[in-house]
């Protein structure tokens, strides 16, 4: 549930902003990180920007997110 | 990337001969649990260490009064429940939310900004939202509740179940089990808090505390990390996650949450009564608590289904020691949260086997 989704701010207004992540958009806010600013890569977690986040470090977490979601669509044991 | 994976393993390897007896790390993190079990992390591992999930994921901590609680708020004709989804299928006394999803007094959502939106959208209806998770979704639920008393929107209110996670990990030494050797802390919530909230911990009882991010190398790193600390016979705080994670947190979220919210003692499920381990809305925020507003009394509940989550939860058992365990206990007939839960540890032995997961 504490897994944040690094997402980039495409749209900001005040602490209002439209994110994008691996080509989904939602909405989000900013309160509490003021200084984020548009174009920013950001942690999203619960609806919320609440960190920083580079590059690199957001590619790993998409790649473990798409697998996090294989194992949650595991319907059966795994063998092995 | 091998290299990392090497110097890691000769410093488990180190610290086993130098501990010269099994070595338990603790990870309180859901996350964590999902991706070590993913990856197949454990079997890796050297046989004298042992990984532990801790109480990491907040669906599995939260009491089962809690449930109860909320469902009992469900049956009000002018109530409309706002929970996340992971919250559906955990079990009450008398079904759960999923089952009453059906008499439409129960939305799924996926944050308190949307839970809000709801009272904004339905004024004859009180939302409640069932504000749970740890200090990464906590300032979500103060941002909310803070907007909610600057628009005058009445009708919105929260159930605190936010839980704070060093106060568990305090309890989980000194009460519950004195075989762990060293944690694992989670990233996220560490993002909020800081890494230098564990110092308590690593001065308090001498344990060492490491924080990583949830990709395999970072847990394979920390897991290292953590061993070298044990091989020098030292315990201090450090982070591996330096992307997003620094030693005083996200301040503006920690003054969100200390406006909101003040320090309660609390129940958790396996742990019991915990000081200070729970975050409850502050006297000036009362009108938004759904606890003073339905004068709702938390009483935790006989669980009389033979559940063994809590010692789960402790580290204290693994899910096959509980004889409900793969039998009437599978995540389409879950009896325990450990099982309902996308992270939960019993959830994980079952879907990748016991030889996965040793």
């Amino acid at each position: 549930m504490c897994l944040a989704i690094p997402a980039r701010i495409i749209e900001l207004e005040g602490d209002r902003a439209v994110v994008d992540a691996m080509g989904n958009r939602w909405k989000a806010k900013t309160t509490l990180l003021p200084k984020a600013k548009l174009g920013d890569l950001v942690l999203i977690h619960a609806g919320f920007a609440i960190s920083i986040v580079d590059e690199e470090e957001a590619k790993k977490t998409w790649q473990l997110i798409a697998e996090i979601n294989d194992f949650r669509d595991t319907p059966n044991k795994v063998s092995g | 990337m091998l290299e990392q994976i090497y110097k890691a393993q000769r410093l488990m390897d180190a610290a086993c001969k130098k501990m010269g007896r099994p070595i338990n790390i603790m990870e309180v993190c859901g996350t964590h649990t999902v991706s070590i079990f993913r990856n197949g992390i454990r079997p890796t591992l050297p046989k004298r260490l042992k990984l532990l999930s801790g109480p990491g994921c907040p669906v599995c901590v939260t009491d089962q009064s809690y449930i109860d609680s909320v469902l009992q708020l469900a049956d009000h004709d002018d109530c409309l429940i706002a929970t996340y989804g992971d919250m559906i299928r955990v079990p009450g006394k008398s079904g759960s939310l999923e089952t009453k999803q059906s008499s439409t007094n129960v939305k799924i959502v996926l944050s308190s900004e949307d839970a809000l939106q709801l009272a904004k959208d339905i004024p004859d209806k009180t939302v409640v939202f069932v504000a749970v998770g740890f200090e990464t979704t906590a300032p979500a639920t103060a941002v909310a509740v803070k907007e909610a008393a600057a628009e005058g929107v009445d009708n919105f209110c929260i159930l605190s179940g936010h839980k704070l996670v060093v106060p568990a990990m305090r309890t989980l030494l000194s009460e519950k089990n004195h075989n762990i050797d060293a944690f694992l802390c989670p990233g996220h919530v560490s993002v909020i808090i800081g890494f230098g909230a564990f110092a308590e911990i690593v001065e308090g009882f001498g344990r060492p505390c490491v924080v990583a991010g949830f990709e395999p190398l970072q847990i394979i790193e920390g897991l290292g990390a953590i061993c070298q600390q044990l091989a020098e016979g030292k315990a201090k705080v450090q982070s591996i996650y330096t992307a997003v994670v620094t030693k005083q947190g996200n301040t503006t979220a920690q003054k969100i949450i200390g406006e909101c919210f003040e320090a309660a003692d609390g129940y958790w499920r396996g742990l019991g009564l915990i000081e200070k381990s729970t975050l409850k809305l502050k006297d000036k925020y009362s009108r938004f608590d759904a606890v003073r507003r339905f004068d709702i009394s938390e009483i935790p509940a006989e669980d009389k289904s033979g559940c063994r989550c809590g010692e789960v939860l402790c580290g204290l058992i693994e899910p096959p020691e509980c004889k409900l365990f793969e039998k009437t206990c599978t995540p389409d007939t879950a009896v325990g949260p450990c099982m309902v839960s996308s992270e939960g540890t019993c959830a994980a032995w079952f879907k990748y086997g016991r030889e996965r997961c040793r």
